[in-house]
């Protein structure tokens, strides 16, 4: 009986992580169902940009406020996990605050700050809550967030106080049993903030308090391997694709749209035969259609995202009440992207469900809205490209579909026939010179 | 002002010291072509020996490669590289920020090389080397004008500085509207909207500018780029304010001021 707890500890801990794992595994595969594209070059350019965009949350600061409340909450939650590595340690071995007596001071000066650091997450998780459903916020009212986005992120600002408030908590009662002496509770000295809270305890009996510590103590770690299982299915997992979403962001200037070798070479084919290999296959498909023939980027881009819905406030389209959002597009090739991988879970092999991202995900309203003017791209935190998404969908929907509005049309065989968009004639091109 | 285009020069052995590429805008447009003859006028006025393609211009593609027709878009560049290859075209200036995006950024991969500048980069160059000289009380001066960053130009390839340091020269009130720089607004004509109808809405995304470009108290709208110039004056006459406020590209007012 007196390992129960051990063995409770070490299976929790192992399903957590043996759950973790293979979502995590899941998710990777996914990612790569995409196409194969190499972004391994500039290794020291990309380094810069994980440090400054995701280490450093660069671009959050375009607005200092909610960039200084979201590095509260990113690096409280992030440095108070330190106390997990103890707390994990103390469930295997069956001890309690097992570093204590070997870092003396400095042991109180972490834990210290840690309860700092929680009551800033702790504030900080409340502002957000107000800022997200009572502070009418354009891009959190959004129609973008309608049903479980919404409450997604509700859910992670709820989980975080009560990650936080179990934290000081636990601690209070440590501190209300240390200063009884007893039995098990090792002397710490003074906790700067749970000692404030510890006196509410003081009257309790000894076993009511150890209950409520250990209580504490086991829902804050429960809480946390939950926390961290909820990770893959949320919009949260930003905080961990964040670091190589920005390492492998796309290093040209944003104006350069990404090349078609195999049309390049259909071209150059058509106009110099010669050149033509013997056996030259024209590619399957001409852009994206689905999740497949977008490239593993894009869908990395797609599980980063974390809705903050920057993209579609900057946008010139969404903010003149067109259809299209960009954000929904990352949403959206992220839930096509879930969906084929049900899929392949299910049958071992993906099976042909009908569907497709354009289409059944993305209309082809929200795709003709676009005037590519990065300005979504320039936006995001995290460096998501919605552009190179759209783009490529236009590309399957123009060369596969043939699908184009009639102007557009016009547009094209004018550029092909007098080149210049517009019906004039070649001849004319020179004309100003003459005026 | 003689005009040269690369065949004359070419028969007369002569090589220019940059090209200008018109642009299909630049070209047929009425009102983008009084920008092309006034940036003209200013390389002529230099002493810039330059040339044009003339009738060997096609299109660059963007329109077409940004709908989605990368087929079309292909063809016109190898066309064009073709043509600027076979006259060994080394340095090229435009007045268009989406040719000089798609000849800058778009075109080396397919075999075009070439060092390529947009108009108002030159022209802060030869304002910086002394070249361009402006007259004593210009037209603009003390005039209000508000800088329109064009897309293509400021966020695609990161310009920002250049148009607004050759505003400068105007000796006028340069005021900014509220989203600017890298927060710019897009004044609706990229990605090929400029060739179609909007999607529906509850507003044109030209007037949305126009209105923030209004609101500065401008009396002039500076564009660096012949859609811009078209999408704001558009909007413009749609908010009734043609008469007290008039749409400018930074070279038809350089032009203007300069001795």
């Amino acid at each position: 009986m007196h390992y129960l707890p051990q063995i409770v500890f070490v299976l929790l801990t192992g399903v957590a992580v043996w759950l973790f794992s293979k979502k995590a595994g899941e998710i990777r595969r996914n990612i790569l169902l995409g196409k194969d594209e190499d972004l391994s070059d500039n290794p020291a350019i990309r380094w810069r940009n994980l440090v400054l965009l995701a280490l450093g949350q660069k671009k959050m600061f375009n607005n200092p406020l909610v960039a200084v409340m979201h590095l509260i909450i990113y690096a409280g939650f992030i440095i108070i996990n330190i106390e997990v590595l103890e707390i994990v340690l103390d469930g295997l071995l069956g001890t309690h605050r097992l570093f204590a007596p070997y870092l003396g001071g400095l042991y109180n000066f972490l834990i210290n700050s840690f309860e700092i650091l929680a009551v800033g997450v702790l504030v900080v998780c409340i502002i957000f809550l107000v800022r997200r459903n009572i502070l009418k916020l354009k891009r959190f009212l959004s129609k973008d967030l309608n049903g479980w986005p919404r409450s997604d992120a509700n859910y992670i600002l709820i989980t975080e106080i009560f990650l936080m408030g179990l934290f000081l908590k636990m601690n209070a009662m440590d501190q209300a049993l240390q200063a009884r002496g007893t039995e098990h509770y090792y002397i710490t000295g003074h906790f700067v903030i749970s000692s404030l809270l510890s006196p509410f305890f003081e009257s309790f009996p000894t076993h009511f308090l150890i209950g409520f510590e250990r209580t504490a103590w086991w829902l804050h770690i429960a809480g946390i391997f939950a926390f961290l299982n909820y990770l893959p299915y949320s919009k949260h997992l930003h905080i961990l694709l964040a670091f190589p979403n920005s390492y492998y962001a796309r290093l040209a200037v944003p104006g350069k749209m990404k090349n078609m070798p195999a049309v390049q070479n259909e071209v150059l084919y058509a106009m110099q035969p010669e050149l033509a290999p013997a056996d030259a296959t024209p590619p399957a498909r001409f852009g994206a259609k689905d999740v497949f023939d977008l490239s593993w980027k894009n869908l990395l881009d797609a599980y980063s995202c974390t809705e903050c819905g920057r993209c579609s406030t900057a946008c010139p389209a969404n903010s003149t009440g067109k259809l299209l959002s960009p954000r929904k597009i990352m949403m959206a090739t992220r839930d096509r992207l879930e969906e084929v991988g049900k899929n392949i879970n299910t049958n071992k092999e993906f099976k042909d469900d009908g569907k497709s991202l354009l289409h059944d995900y993305i209309s082809v309203e929200e795709l003709r809205a676009c005037t590519t003017c990065n300005a979504c791209v320039e936006e995001c935190p995290v460096s998501i490209s919605p552009l190179e998404i759209i783009v490529e969908l236009r590309r399957s929907l123009i060369m596969e579909e043939s699908n184009a509005p009639q102007e557009w049309n016009g547009t094209f065989s004018n550029i092909e026939n007098n080149f210049a968009p517009w019906k004039f004639s070649p001849d004319d091109r020179d004309a100003w010179v003459r005026q | 002002m003689k005009v040269n285009t690369m065949a004359e020069l070419m028969m007369n052995g002569e090589t220019p010291d940059i090209l200008f590429w018109v642009g299909c805008a630049g070209s047929f447009d009425q009102r983008a072509q009084k920008i092309t003859k006034a940036f003209a006028t200013i390389l002529d006025k230099v002493g810039y020996k330059f040339a044009i393609l003339g009738k060997e211009e096609a299109c660059t593609g963007d329109p077409a490669r940004r709908a989605g027709n990368e087929f079309l878009f292909q063809m016109m560049a190898y066309q064009n590289i073709q043509v600027l290859n076979g006259y060994g075209i080394k340095k090229i200036v435009t007045t268009c920020p989406h040719c000089f995006n798609t000849l800058k950024n778009e075109y080396p991969e397919l075999g075009g090389n070439y060092e390529v500048i947009h108009h108002t980069t030159l022209l802060q160059q030869l304002i910086d080397e002394g070249k361009i000289k402006m007259k004593e009380g210009g037209s603009f001066k003390g005039k209000k004008i508000s800088y329109h960053d064009s897309c293509y130009l400021g966020r695609a390839n990161n310009i920002y500085e250049a148009p607004r340091k050759v505003l400068e020269v105007l000796d006028a009130e340069l005021v900014e509207m509220k989203r600017c720089r890298k927060n710019g607004l897009c004044c609706g004509a990229g990605g090929a909207q400029m060739f179609k109808e909007d999607e529906p809405g509850n507003k044109r995304i030209n007037i949305e500018r126009t209105d923030e470009a209004l609101d500065t108290g401008a009396s002039i709208i500076a564009a660096a780029c012949p859609f811009c110039n078209t999408m704001m004056s558009d909007g413009v006459k749609n908010r009734e304010k043609e008469n007290e406020v008039a749409v400018f590209d930074i070279a038809e007012m350089i032009a203007e001021s300069m001795v």
